[in-house]
């Protein structure tokens, strides 16, 4: 009887274990199907052909398959989008987290968390039939479907993790620095400044890292507003990123064009693994900092 | 006296990041108010009672999105029915079972990464593993697959928060009577950590509403109108993926606009409830 029972108690310790372990048989699934899928083209076309060509011509009768252009364009996108984005959401984020009375907070915190909540194709749709329309007529272009258009919803659509992971980071440095600063005759937002934003240094840069990650690896919304061809990148022109390319070509793309999609994925994976692993750092230092 | 004491160059300065604050929040604020006023006023009056009773039809020309409706509650359906056992048994596992310090440090790392990962990289392998090497084809049921390994990461974390908050002294007294630990799980700790579950379901549900990129090569675009279970087995297009293909391919602004509305509509609801459910699930743990 007692055997029986220690028996289904060990049997419901290993369905445990491997419910545990999905996440991890998971995310070698997808590590494991990217490299397999990734390097045949990337050995057919050859590394420097495929990360170093200007062009990309995958239908053509002597197709050419160079993704500099799909990368630069990713890489120029997310700078753009952090730098239109930090600024607004950190310095929403030190009045949110120090100076607002909480009636504001509330309701800017829900604001933003609405922000968050808001589909990528309803961010695509609005940048389609508004800022398009105003970057064609603002700067007299022939296409408003530009780099610009991309990086604006860019940094709109970072904002919510920018301003809720500095908030974190801010709300939790302690009192005492704080209280310190400001018996020493600093005025309050000279502390919050000088004091706290240091002090939280290490959350503020995760949110940019965090930030970094949603831009680069944003697809629809961009898709919708970026114009989708494949030149390198120019702020006024139509442009293609890392996973525009993926997406557009992939419902008629076969034999060497379709391999070549799963490797510029591959690309796109390991840029998210090298975020991901920033983004640790720091919010490892911020914890035991 | 203050003020004399504080020189002309410091007073500049701390005016300057006052504004600079003033400007960042009324903007951020102003773009939310914008967002929703525009989407709303745009797509409600689009919003007919044909256009959501209806499944398209080219022979009358006509456009009804509710093929698309049903198909984004089956997705929902599907994916919490998989998703909550997974993400609760791991979140189970991590707290009350672990005892290997650097297996514990390898799973969360791994659900960190998962929720790292882009949805256009779920759908192209979502579309290599469940489509095409389990021959499931392009249906919502691959899609729906996707989505779960999606939100794992999410429904786990917020079981695994609610779950640390039960007392340890609920678990010892358990055990203190005799409970196996099957049964202190199944009888103390399940029950406590219903509101974990449930707050990682309403965010699930936010995001399943919200994807595409995912679903747009796994469930793929198709507009017929199927029950539950003949749905599953074939391809359908959710609400978001419908509004890509009315908006970028189509040129049915008007269409487009109608579901952006309706989704804005239900991302307010959904944030509504999440507010609601946690400030109630907070009131309950306080008593």
């Amino acid at each position: 009887m007692k055997h029986k029972k220690h028996l289904a108690e060990t049997a419901i310790h290993g369905v445990f274990l491997l419910l545990g372990l999905i996440t991890v048989g998971c995310v070698l699934l997808i590590t494991v199907y990217l490299i397999l899928s990734g390097l045949p083209a990337i050995r057919e076309i050859g590394l420097w052909n495929f990360l170093g060509g200007r062009t990309w011509a995958s239908t053509e009768a002597e197709p050419s398959f160079g993704i500099l252009p799909f990368i630069l364009t990713s890489v120029y996108g997310t700078a753009g989008a952090i730098v239109l984005g930090v600024p607004i959401g950190f310095f929403t984020a030190v009045y949110l987290a120090k100076l607002a009375p909480p009636a504001a907070k509330n309701i800017v915190s829900s604001a933003v968390n609405l922000l968050a909540g808001i589909p990528s194709v309803v961010y695509g749709l609005v940048g389609m039939m508004v800022l398009v329309p105003a970057i064609r007529i603002f700067f007299r272009l022939p296409d408003g479907a530009s780099l610009l258009a991309a990086i604006i919803v860019l940094g709109i659509m970072i904002l919510p993790s920018i301003i809720s992971v500095s908030m974190t980071a801010l709300d939790a440095v302690p009192k005492e620095y704080e209280e310190a600063s400001l018996a020493l005759g600093a005025t309050p937002i000279e502390t919050y400044y000088k004091v706290s934003v240091p002090a939280a240094k290490s959350g503020i840069a995760a949110a940019v890292v965090l930030g970094v990650g949603r831009a680069i690896g944003e697809a629809m919304a961009v898709m919708m507003v970026a114009g989708n061809a494949p030149h390198m990148p120019s702020l006024f022109q139509s442009v293609r990123f890392l996973t525009t390319a993926v997406a557009s070509e992939m419902s008629y793309s076969s034999g060497l064009q379709q391999q070549a999609l799963f490797s510029i994925a591959l690309v796109l994976f390991l840029f998210i693994m090298l975020i991901n692993a920033t983004l640790n750092f720091f919010l490892k230092r911020g914890k035991e900092g | 006296m203050a003020a004399t004491t504080i020189s002309r160059k410091r007073k500049g300065r701390i005016a300057a990041l006052r504004v600079l604050m003033a400007v960042s929040s009324a903007m951020t604020c102003a773009l939310v108010l914008f967002l929703v006023v525009y989407v709303l006023s745009k797509g409600l009056p689009h919003i007919t009672w044909e256009l959501i009773s209806t499944a398209p039809s080219y022979l009358t020309d006509r456009i009804g999105i509710l093929p698309d409706i049903l198909n984004t509650i089956y997705l929902i359906l599907a994916t919490l029915l998989l998703v909550i056992p997974l993400g609760a048994g791991a979140a189970i596992y991590l707290t009350e079972y672990a005892q290997n310090k650097r297996l514990v440090s390898v799973i969360e790392y791994a659900a960190e990464t998962l929720s790292g990962i882009p949805s256009i990289i779920y759908g192209l392998v979502g579309m290599l593993f469940f489509c095409q090497f389990l021959n499931m084809q392009t249906s919502l049921l691959a899609g729906a697959l996707t989505l779960v390994i999606m939100n794992l990461p999410t429904v786990m974390r917020t079981t695994q928060e609610s779950l640390k908050t039960v007392p340890q002294s609920y678990r010892e007294g358990a055990f203190g009577l005799g409970a196996g630990k099957w049964r202190v799980i199944r009888t103390v700790v399940l029950p406590s950590c219903i509101d974990g579950i449930v707050t990682g379901c309403i965010l699930s549900v936010g995001r399943i509403l919200g994807e595409s990129a995912a679903l747009l090569f796994t469930a793929g675009f198709a507009h017929s109108l199927n029950g539950f279970f003949d749905a599953l087995g074939n391809a359908g297009a959710s609400l978001t993926v419908a509004l890509y293909f009315y908006a970028k391919e189509q040129g049915e602004f008007g269409v487009a606009f109608a579901i952006a509305a309706i989704l804005m509509v239900l991302t307010l609801l959904i944030q509504l409830l999440a507010a609601l459910v946690g400030r109630y699930f907070k009131k309950r743990r306080s008593l």
